[in-house]
């Protein structure tokens, strides 16, 4: 290829080389990620109409008229039904706690595997991300599997005497916190992993070597130095833990109604599409703090790579 | 550490990885038992793979799924590496905020979003330009590419910010032009990366359940789907097969890629080690140290 020299690069009236390579994936961007928002708040101020699409115009021509109407019905509608209110309170609290879960579990599991011997490091590592990347949807089903009354925990629990009827483990809140914590697990262990796989490990040994106690060296040295990767694995579990849909279906109860479910069930069943699209502008609103801070963590420490 | 601390330490990551694999491993066991219930351990049969053969509603899916994964990955991999060379590159822009925004936002945010948000585009789009006419492959295709661009656009990133600049910057100066530079120098160097996004994109799209169920049309109805309609009825043997399926070939993927690469590292390291012995002959006798 003889390519031509820097020089002749650039054509004359066109912008250069590095306008095209920033503006065309640029372009790309906001007509797929940044328009789909901007027409999820548009149609959120429609009213539902029994046509295809199933949504009014706001603007319409009509007898030499051309009216502009937004329509407040479905966010008042979310504000006033207590549905909306307890599926979004409810969500939250359950992302809450799956995420504190994962990091009480993820961070003594991060720590043991960053300080284990370099062979043994990676395939231990390589056990983590393993189940991660295979299908999450048959990994629920077996957690249906072992829940279940007739399932393999029940036999146990049967066998080894502890109940003698089967316990309900699922389609309740232990089996959806179950699945949560399962799945969004390795979101917490790898970011942790990273930092602490990294950190100088002379910082804890002189502390040590000070005469620090070791629950000294932790919380005033190895805690501290890893707050990044707790930052960046809390809200890689929490944010999408929000919008759940696949194993509160499968897994919680009915009483667990979460946010995910509800603008699925608007979407599909009822055919409200402006109230699912102003739950979904309510629900960005919601994370849109959490977001931001991702943003920045992962702007300035690149946590995910 | 203690000697207590040890074994507690290492009968925390005993318990960790059972609580990781159990599940799996009970998907193979019950794909090859022979009772239809699924909890009474009758005796080994391949009854479920047997009739995973004659279930059409499951192949076509099958088919429609591994079609789809393979493009959403070629297409990931051109479209994200792009982004990946853009953020890399050129740190500041007109915008560069936003455009990096948007391209770390879709690692966190709920699918259910993105997907009402992407069929609202579509369904937009058909209104005012006559395109795409109703759902089907090309609508899950780019909702599937918006879902992998971000992880191949970090990794590629990461990988060009490790990358020695001195190496682009002599290919500059000595007269090559952008593009030349780009796919001489550039795309060999990240073409690892563009490997692990491609299989990473392949594994997203076969997997994705949220946005093909708003993206897909009639006649192209995926694999998860089928999968999650069955779930939702009750329990399906045959998903244990299939399932055993999926963690054969996923695993063997996934374990065969790391060990290749893991060979390769191995390989360029001595190349390098050789080239550098070659290149001063005074280097041969300082002996290297590890």
């Amino acid at each position: 290829m003889t390519g031509p020299t820097p020089s002749t690069w650039r054509f004359p009236g066109l912008p250069g080389g590095r306008t095209w390579a920033i503006a065309i994936p640029f372009v790309f961007l906001l007509v797929f990620f940044m328009l789909p928002f901007l027409l999820v708040l548009k149609i959120s101020f429609a009213q539902s109409a029994m046509h295809v699409p199933p949504y009014t115009a706001l603007l319409q021509y009509q007898d030499q008229q051309l009216s502009f109407l937004l329509s407040l019905e479905s966010y008042i509608t979310i504000f006033s039904d207590d549905i909306y209110f307890s599926a979004y309170a409810s969500s939250v609290k359950v992302a809450f706690f799956t995420t504190l879960v994962c990091l009480v579990v993820g961070y003594p599991a991060a720590w043991l595997i960053a300080s284990a011997r370099p062979g043994l490091r990676e395939l231990l590592l390589m056990g983590v991300v393993l189940p991660f990347w295979t299908s999450y949807l048959v990994r629920i089903y077996a957690w249906v599997g072992i829940l279940k009354d007739q399932g393999l925990a029940n036999r146990l629990l049967l066998w080894s005497g502890v109940t003698d009827t089967p316990v309900q483990l699922m389609h309740n809140t232990t089996g959806l916190y179950m699945g949560m914590v399962y799945s969004y697990l390795p979101y917490m262990v790898l970011p942790l992993y990273a930092f602490l796989v990294k950190m100088d490990r002379s910082l804890p040994e002189a502390a040590r070597d000070l005469g620090a106690q070791p629950w000294e060296v932790f919380f005033t040295v190895t805690l501290p130095l890893s707050l990044p990767g707790i930052t960046a694995g809390c809200l890689l579990v929490f944010i999408p833990s929000v919008g759940e849909y696949v194993i509160p279906e499968l897994l919680g109860s009915a009483s667990d109604l979460m946010i995910g479910r509800v603008m699925w069930s608007d979407f599909f069943n009822s055919i409200a599409w402006p109230l699912a699209a102003a739950a979904t502008g309510v629900m960005v609103a919601l994370l849109l703090v959490p977001m931001v801070w991702f943003q920045r963590v992962q702007s300035r420490t690149g946590a995910v790579a | 550490m203690t000697g207590l601390g040890v074994w507690l330490g290492r009968g925390f990551l005993t318990l960790l990885f059972l609580f990781f694999y159990l599940p799996i491993a009970s998907v193979i066991f019950y794909s090859f038992n022979a009772s239809a219930l699924a909890s009474e351990w009758t005796g080994f049969s391949l009854h479920w793979y047997a009739k995973l053969l004659d279930d059409h509603e499951l192949l076509d899916a099958c088919r429609i799924s591994l079609v789809l994964a393979m493009a959403t990955a070629c297409s990931s991999v051109l479209v994200g590496a792009w982004i990946g060379y853009v953020l890399a590159t050129y740190r500041r822009f007109v915008g560069s905020g936003l455009f990096s925004a948007m391209v770390n936002a879709p690692l966190v945010l709920p699918e259910v979003i993105s997907g009402i948000s992407l069929l609202l585009l579509f369904v937009s789009l058909e209104q005012s330009l006559g395109w795409p006419q109703g759902r089907g492959m090309a609508t899950m295709w780019i909702g599937h590419t918006m879902l992998c661009i971000s992880y191949v656009a970090i990794t590629v990133q990461a990988r060009l910010a490790s990358m020695d600049r001195s190496l682009t910057e002599a290919a500059r100066d000595l007269g090559a032009a952008p593009l030349r530079v780009f796919f001489d120098i550039t795309l060999p160097l990240i073409a690892p990366s563009l490997f692990a996004g491609w299989v990473l994109s392949f594994t997203i799209s076969l997997d994705d359940v949220i946005m093909s169920a708003f993206l897909s049309g009639p006649d192209t109805t995926t694999l998860p789907l089928v999968l999650l309609s069955r779930m939702r009825l009750g329990l399906n043997p045959e998903i244990n097969a299939v399932g055993t399926l999926i963690i054969a070939v996923v695993s063997t993927g996934v374990v065969g890629n790391s060990w290749y690469l893991m060979h390769r590292e191995r390989a360029q390291a001595r190349l390098l080690a050789q080239a550098a012995q070659a290149r001063s002959p005074r280097a041969a006798q300082i002996p290297v140290s590890a």
